[in-house]
């Protein structure tokens, strides 16, 4: 429970640093073209930006432009930007924190200045909460508070029922038929780095599917997208085999590069798929167009495929051409189903808490939005619900 | 990085570590160059099997490197020609094969087996329908229903397979950062 300390200084971000600005001023002269005009220090950024915003006289004859101004003594006046005769706003970037800016727009006619708008000034400074993704802090608080409880609960050990993922349950028939045919087992990890938590999360399996294959004698192939992905698998698959008391049976070339390019991966991938006809194909990672042109020819060289990955668009195609498919979260539960450490399974079952969390918020927002329509108080909770559940 | 997404003022050193995930990820791909060339020269060393595809691949490879160093990559250079004339329909063509395997898996799920599948099947059909100028003609609600579709049902699919994996995401980010899984740094969990 230590743990979860790490969430108190978030809250208190929230709480106690939530408003801030460098301040506004807004006049109005009704003898220049330009109205009023409004400088404010920007909102949720780590400073350096004013946002101005002006109104012109609607009646008034069009000068040819306008020029904005900056100042940082109110007498030297450098020019900004030109903008068109009409109502607008920008942001003033790249400037000093904790300096005053005065502006003002100048109208231009015939290549004579008019009557400058009135002054506007603001100081920049760094934001030290976004407030427009505080209601995200709060939601990531109360999902990371409820995950790790229910892993304090499996480390206490707590029967945790995980429901059978079937993909999951045949990642050893795959790798038993594979052995029993003397054929190779294929590994993709997908085509993104491991900058990507999908990514990540396939290493994750693939050093479970390196023991299985190690246990079996089978040979294990992993082509990767990526230098840095092939340089973790490698050392990934090495530790499996070591663990399982095989590192004998481990070849480091069976782990390799092919290239960065998307279809160049994907016809390396086909290329070894028609060559070497693997028993098992596995697919787990991110997928965008490939996924089909893999699973596909996967299919056609009679291999039994197991599918997984979070990208909906990609999910289809996997589930027609595969004989399993994880579907989205099933793929980040893999590792812990298949490790079964209580541990690691109450990350799961914390997780599942999350979403019925998110269940109820999905349906009580949907009853008040609905209820909004004739009740007033509906629609504020419904409201209420959207504003902390959006993020800017 | 999590902080950063949070704390405007903390910007700066999120994207200071994306530049440096950028300059590791830079060195790396020498490392993807090395295990290219090592596997195909043990392959034609040792006549692997089908040894016969790695000249090309090497050969490829190198022609590549060799006229981006010597000519530049400009347009109109060596380098461009190759990438523009031959990479990139290479690269198209493989994408074009995706209409046939569309083709075939479709085939494939479309067949109503079950009323599961047979639901299936008439919506990607309604759909199909409601997305060419045909569909209209027949019935001028087809475009509609085929739109509502898209956007209550398969919408609503999508959206939970998106929370699901949200889920996901911060439940394995949250084991990784405190330690409790391991095994994709190499080691034991």
């Amino acid at each position: 429970m230590r743990k979860m300390l790490f969430v108190l200084p978030l809250l208190v971000f929230a709480g106690v640093l939530f408003a801030q600005s460098g301040g506004v001023t807004s006049e109005e002269n009704s003898g220049s073209f330009v109205q009023s005009l409004t400088a404010e220090d920007a909102r949720n950024d780590a400073g350096g930006g004013i946002d101005l915003t002006w109104t012109v006289a609607a009646d008034a004859a069009l000068p040819d432009s306008m020029v904005l101004e900056r100042s940082c003594d109110g007498e030297d006046w450098a020019p900004v930007c030109t903008l068109a005769p009409i109502d607008g706003r920008k942001t003033d970037g790249e400037l000093e924190n904790g300096l005053e800016y005065s502006y003002r727009i100048v109208p231009w006619s015939g290549g004579t200045a008019g009557e400058p708008s009135v002054l506007a000034a603001a100081v920049p400074i760094k934001q030290w909460i976004n407030s427009g993704r505080v209601g995200m802090l709060i939601i990531l608080t109360i999902i990371s508070l409820v995950i790790f409880y229910y892993i304090e609960q499996g480390k206490r050990g707590k029967d945790l029922y995980i429901r059978r993922i079937a993909g999951l349950t045949a990642v050893e028939d795959a790798v038993g038929r594979a052995t029993e045919m003397g054929r190779p087992v294929l590994y993709i990890p997908g085509i993104m780095d491991m900058d990507d938590i999908q990514t990540i999360a396939s290493m994750v399996i693939l050093g479970r599917v390196a023991m299985k294959t190690a246990e079996y004698g089978s040979p294990l192939l992993v082509p990767t997208c990526r230098s840095v992905v092939m340089s973790v698998a490698q050392e990934i698959v090495k530790e499996s085999y070591l663990q399982v008391g095989r590192p004998d049976a481990y070849q480091r070339e069976s782990i390799n590069y092919i290239t960065d390019d998307q279809f160049g991966y994907a016809a390396g991938v086909d290329g070894i798929m028609v060559r070497q006809k693997p028993a098992a194909i596995f697919m787990l990672g991110t997928f965008y167009a490939e996924s089909l042109i893999l699973a596909e020819t996967g299919r056609s060289v009679g291999a039994i495929q197991i599918a997984g990955t979070a990208m909906p668009s990609q999910i289809p195609f996997f589930i027609a051409a595969c004989d399993y498919t994880l579907i989205g979260e099933e793929l980040f539960a893999a590792s812990a189903y298949l490790s079964k450490e209580p541990k690691l399974l109450g990350s799961l079952r914390g997780q599942d808490a999350a979403k019925l969390f998110f269940m109820v918020v999905i349906v009580i927002g949907v009853l008040t939005a609905t209820l909004g329509e004739a009740w007033a108080p509906a629609a504020k909770v419904a409201e209420f619900l959207k504003t902390i559940t959006s993020v800017e | 990085m999590i902080l950063q997404f949070f704390v405007p003022a903390t910007q700066s050193m999120g994207e200071s570590l994306q530049e440096w995930y950028m300059i590791v990820a830079s060195f790396a791909i020498f490392l993807g160059s090395v295990n290219l060339l090592y596997v195909h020269t043990h392959r034609i060393r040792f006549k692997g099997r089908n040894w016969k595809y790695s000249p090309v691949t090497i050969i490829g490879f190198a022609a590549m490197i060799i006229t981006g160093l010597v000519f530049g990559i400009e347009q109109g250079k060596p380098f461009d020609y190759m990438f523009t004339q031959m990479m990139v329909p290479m690269g198209a063509t493989m994408f074009s094969l995706l209409a046939f395997f569309v083709a075939s898996a479709a085939f494939r799920a479309f067949r109503a087996s079950n009323w599961r599948a047979t639901l299936l099947l008439i919506s990607a059909f309604v759909v199909m329908l409601g997305r060419v100028p045909i569909g209209a003609m027949i019935w001028g609600r087809i475009p509609l229903i085929s739109e509502w579709i898209m956007q209550v049902p398969n919408l609503a699919g999508q959206r939970a397979v998106m929370i699901g994996a949200a889920m996901g995401m911060v439940a394995t980010s949250l084991r990784m950062i405190f330690g409790i899984e391991r095994s994709y740094l190499g080691g034991a969990d």
